[in-house]
């Protein structure tokens, strides 16, 4: 029998990015990632869409295809 | 139920007769009709009437129902096809949710020959023997090349839709190699997963196992496996004249024809296998007692489609195999049982 290798799922590289205080979220109009800092008005940087939606998390999830 | 009656299903205008088979001792009085093999192999026969590359009409013929449907749950449910089982989702923006488009994954034909690989267990790790890797990496964005104003989503957007033929396969060990000549991929590459928006991704690894429909009809090799019994028109008194037109006319085209003899149209019945057995003939006062509906009993029909995966006359072939396996192991348990039996009696 041939080799039997081993497989293993690789890791998310995008991920939620944390800088200090600054917490990266996405906007609900145009999908870029916006970074706001605490007490900041919620408001995207690039189109001023006033909803943001908090990102995936960065680790992988697994399912069964039933 | 007359003796020439055996292996007719008789249908009347408002029921059907002799609906169960006959073939037990003691059915008939005068006469019997002992099982041989030897009767058995004269009388058998299959006939293969359509073959395409995707289906197959077949006729089985003298055998009991019990042997055709046992044949049509195997197709069903019993022969192994490699599925995507295990998604293993690292982004997914889209609108569908995870276990949705899991769900969604897990239903793609995927053209790989299972006789190739290996059951896996659950306590088993994957390895090149028994899993099958695809990777889905889309994301949607904007086309700056579309006109202003352009409405179509598929212009106005770069993968705005995602299709099967998206997977990429990912060859893991030998893979590469020992599928040179026909590499895995879907079977058809037009299949819509999602639909996505700018912004929108997915990323995933999918990893596919072999497994039966008995466990999830995603690894059913049919799209359809069914049987139906040969219809027959018996015309017992002559139709001419015009009733000889209404006659054909209670058909589908192609059952009766009209032929002519000596200036005189009469009906004949000529591929009785098109009819659908509506008894519409049986609602005109003029054709009673001239027409008897029926359906051999013993003569079945298979209309296979198969989903792509396995050749239709492959399926057959490899769903009898598994009906001998079975009949084997009955054959077995059977020889065990009445030997202990007979060990029983002789104490």
């Amino acid at each position: 029998m041939s080799s039997q290798a081993q497989y293993g799922v690789q890791k998310s590289m995008t991920g939620v990015k944390k800088t200090g205080s600054q917490m990266s979220y996405l906007c609900a109009a145009c999908a870029k990632p916006t970074e706001i800092k605490p007490k900041e008005p919620i408001r995207c940087h690039d189109c001023g869409h006033r909803i943001l939606y908090k990102k995936r998390t960065p680790r992988m999830v697994q399912f069964e295809a039933r | 139920m007359a003796l020439e009656d055996r292996n007719r299903v008789v249908i009347l205008e408002d029921r059907v007769e002799n609906v169960s088979g006959a073939e037990f001792p003691m059915s008939f009085s005068d006469q019997g009709i002992p099982f041989t093999l030897k009767g058995f192999k004269e009388s058998f026969d299959i006939k293969i009437i359509r073959l395409t590359p995707t289906d197959i009409e077949f006729d089985l013929i003298g055998v009991d129902a019990s042997i055709a449907n046992a044949l049509r749950r195997i197709l069903i449910a019993e022969i192994p096809t490699m599925a995507i089982e295990k998604v293993y989702m690292i982004n997914n923006t889209g609108i569908i949710q995870d276990e949705v488009l899991a769900h969604r994954l897990g239903l793609i034909p995927i053209k790989a020959n299972p006789d190739e690989f290996l059951w896996k267990r659950a306590d088993e790790q994957p390895t090149d023997q028994n899993t099958i890797v695809f990777k889905l990496e889309v994301a949607c964005s904007h086309n700056r090349d579309a006109t202003p104003g352009e409405a179509d989503p598929k212009m106005k957007y770069i993968n705005s839709a995602v299709y099967s033929s998206q997977l990429v396969w990912d060859p893991r060990g030998d893979q590469e190699e020992r599928f040179a000549m026909d590499p895995i991929r879907p079977v058809h590459e037009d299949i819509l997963i999602t639909k996505l928006r700018p912004g929108h991704e997915i990323i995933c690894e999918l990893h596919c196992e072999k497994g039966i429909g008995k466990d999830h009809a995603k690894f059913s090799p049919v799209a359809t496996a069914s049987y139906r019994l040969l219809p027959e028109i018996q015309i017992l008194e002559d139709i001419i004249g015009e009733d000889a037109e209404l006659f054909r006319d209670c058909f589908p085209p192609g059952v009766v024809d009209i032929v002519e003899e000596n200036g005189v149209k009469r009906a004949k019945v000529v591929n009785p296998r098109k009819d659908t057995v509506s008894r519409e003939v049986l609602r005109h006062k003029q054709f009673e007692g001239k027409v008897r509906l029926t359906r051999v009993r013993d003569h079945f029909i298979f209309n296979v489609e198969s989903t792509g995966i396995i050749a239709p006359e492959k399926l057959i072939s490899q769903a009898l195999d598994v009906l001998i396996e079975k009949c084997d192991i009955s054959k077995t348990a059977l020889a065990q049982a009445t030997k202990g039996n007979s060990e029983e009696d002789e104490e």
